[in-house]
């Protein structure tokens, strides 16, 4: 056992805490011990650590910041409830169809990744995010411009670029049923998520991303994040490396947003804007850049946390946000640190060269 | 007439996202900082003048000075308080507080003026006493131009050439240019680096006063969230004509301006936000450091 490198038990570790609150949250739910309103976090809370973990690929372990990862959420639960809604009649099982919907939504996902990373990994620093925000804000409109409908003789899509068209323009026959209505966006959407896929897609992300990191690949795309120049001098390929991860990475959070729309019977595009994506680079860097359980952990207590303060109505985004530039200014300016070097005195120093 | 009518609606709509840019881009080229927290500034501009008007009762003008003091000591505020204790701190560190501050703000805001949209009378009525629109006319009455968007286009102008001369000619605005430019060098040159980032903040936050209040008269609904969508849009324009450049700010304001309006009127309505941004990125990918930026070479 103790011939295991360290960063092999801490991934270990990872995937027993998981799956040990897996466990947990099971045997709760057996014994009726979460309410109504927690038993509807569930699979949120899974889709939100799992597009931590995604974005934590592009920002902490790629080191270029991303202010438009909602964009490929959406990108992927769009396209999840197309698929699961249209294949209804022909896949009887949830599972498959559940299984399907978020394969073919990372796939989807990992596309408009490709596509999107031709331009914007050729930028850098504050330029790369502000396209990156740029792309989420094009991909949300883009949706909400879509009209989708599903009949036997397959889908049927209207992009309602100038607000004109509506369901008619579809050309169904009567049978057909309409998945995504433009602006008002997914309604009658059949919820078939469940938690355990969220845990089982938390796994998988886990795997891929945590076997990546410690591949050749994760190690050329961390030596460009730490010097590009020099990295470059020793002959890794930059476009390719950083290209492999910002696509894994939208594909993972395709997937999240392929369990998410599935979550609900009813889905808007706007769902997916700055904010959540805002909302998701708070769970990274208070986890920790580059660190897996550290965002597992944030994305879990950030998430639930508002949602419980909701007795204080108005007051809790306040609270909030007051915690979120305490944690801020208390980890990371002079001050805060020689607070933290007083109270944890064996912590060892790193210093930067 | 319609494409004039819409180039000017655009151009006084630019006008207002560059007086926005123009506070974006200041804190950039000095602090090096994406102030996301700027367009909620516009956005507590609006209702301190809103105040003024309901209920001291004072007219639109004082108003406006009343909103630009309390922006400014805010500004100064937000900056001493969140981000002076973070100048060494990962630029990360500093994005995620900026986005605590604008929450911070925003939920401020709701907690104290409610989520439901305040009615804001604009600062150069639309209608004078007689009903008719208050309006300058052209080519025999085809073409009419709001005073206010006159006047906003005016002061778009004026602030332009006073920040112009102020940065290029003053001690202080010389100062800014030299902590912008190398921050240690200037602090051993005697300057006050500090302070005279508060300057930046405060004159950036004074400009986002004069922008909610121009923002609230085009747009006379105001929202805990009126400052967003168009403090994303200006960040957008300052990175457009180039970050940290004063006469990019206002290239890329009036730009974004124009191209929304066109992009409202002869392309969709709903793909207008869709058309500016992608402009941004072809214009990002032709020249990465915008369109005034200037290219800074890496040293190995």
């Amino acid at each position: 056992m103790n011939k295991l490198k360290k960063h092999t038990k801490v991934d270990f570790a990872t995937y027993l805490g998981v799956i040990a609150a897996w466990g947990l949250v099971m045997l709760a739910q057996s014994q009726h011990w979460l309410g109504r309103s927690t038993m509807g976090l569930l699979v949120p809370i899974c889709c939100y650590v799992v597009m931590a973990i995604s974005l934590n690929l592009t920002v902490g372990i790629m080191g270029e910041l991303s202010l438009g990862h909602a964009g490929f959420m959406g990108v992927g639960a769009f396209t999840g409830v197309i698929v699961s809604q249209s294949l209804a009649v022909s896949v009887a099982s949830p599972t498959l169809r559940l299984v399907l919907a978020m394969v073919i939504g990372a796939v989807l996902a990992g596309i408009t990744g490709f596509l999107i990373g031709i331009p914007v990994l050729r930028l850098r620093g504050d330029y790369l995010a502000i396209v990156t925000l740029a792309f989420g804000e094009i991909i949300k409109e883009l949706i909400t411009c879509l009209i989708v409908g599903h009949d036997e003789n397959g889908l049927h899509i209207v992009f309602n670029y100038n607000g004109l068209k509506g369901a008619d323009d579809l050309n169904m026959t009567p049978a057909g049923k309409i998945i995504i209505k433009g602006a008002q966006g997914a309604t009658g959407t059949e919820t078939i998520a469940t938690f355990t896929a969220g845990v089982i897609l938390i796994l998988v992300a886990l795997v891929i991303v945590l076997n990546l990191i410690h591949s050749r690949t994760g190690r050329a795309v961390m030596a460009l994040r730490d010097n590009r120049i020099a990295a470059e001098s020793v002959g890794i390929p930059v476009t390719r490396y950083k290209m492999t991860a910002f696509v894994i990475s939208a594909a993972i959070a395709g997937s999240a947003g392929a369990l998410y729309g599935l979550n609900y019977s009813n889905l808007v595009a706007s769902k997916f804007d700055f904010n959540t994506s805002i909302l998701v680079l708070v769970f990274v860097v208070l986890g920790g850049l580059g660190n897996m359980w550290g965002s597992i952990i944030a994305a879990v207590v950030l998430y639930v946390l508002p949602e419980e303060l909701r007795a204080l109505g108005n007051l809790r985004m306040l609270i909030y946000a007051v915690v979120l530039i305490a944690v801020m200014l208390g980890t990371n300016s002079a001050g805060g640190r020689a607070l933290f070097a007083k109270l944890i005195p064996h912590r060892k120093k790193r210093e930067e060269v | 007439m319609g494409f004039l009518s819409y180039l000017i609606s655009g151009i006084s709509l630019g006008s207002v996202y560059a007086i926005i840019a123009l506070g974006y881009t200041m804190v950039y080229g000095i602090a090096k900082m994406l102030n996301f927290a700027h367009g909620d500034v516009i956005m507590i501009g609006g209702y301190m003048s809103f105040c003024g008007m309901m209920y001291l009762g004072v007219n639109g003008w004082l108003a406006l000075a009343l909103a630009m003091v309390v922006c400014t000591v805010l500004g100064i505020l937000i900056e001493g308080l969140a981000y002076r204790p973070l100048r060494q701190a990962a630029s990360l560190a500093v994005l995620i507080t900026a986005i605590g501050v604008s929450y911070f703000l925003q939920n401020s805001a709701l907690l104290i003026f409610g989520a439901t949209p305040k009615v804001y009378q604009p600062l150069i009525p639309l209608m004078n006493a007689a009903g008719e629109p208050n309006a300058l006319k052209l080519f025999g009455g085809q073409l009419s131009i709001s005073y206010i968007s006159l006047f906003t286009m005016l002061s778009c102008i004026v602030i332009m050439i006073a920040l112009t001369w102020f940065t290029g000619h003053t001690k202080l605005g010389k100062a800014m240019r030299a902590c912008s430019e190398d921050k240690d060098a200037a602090r051993l040159m005697g300057i006050s680096v500090d302070k005279t980032i508060s300057l930046t903040f405060a004159i950036g936050s004074a400009l986002a006063a004069v922008a909610g209040v121009l923002l609230c008269s085009f747009n006379p609904t105001l929202m805990p969230t009126t400052g967003s969508m168009p403090g994303i849009r200006a960040f957008t324009a300052a990175v457009f004509g180039g970050i940290g450049s004063i006469p990019g700010a206002l290239l890329g304001g009036l730009l974004i301006g124009i191209i929304e309006a066109m992009a409202k009127a002869y392309i969709s309505t709903q793909l207008a936000n869709s058309v500016v941004f992608a402009v941004l990125i072809v214009v990002l990918l032709v020249r990465p450091a915008g369109l005034l930026g200037k290219r800074m070479t890496e040293k190995v």
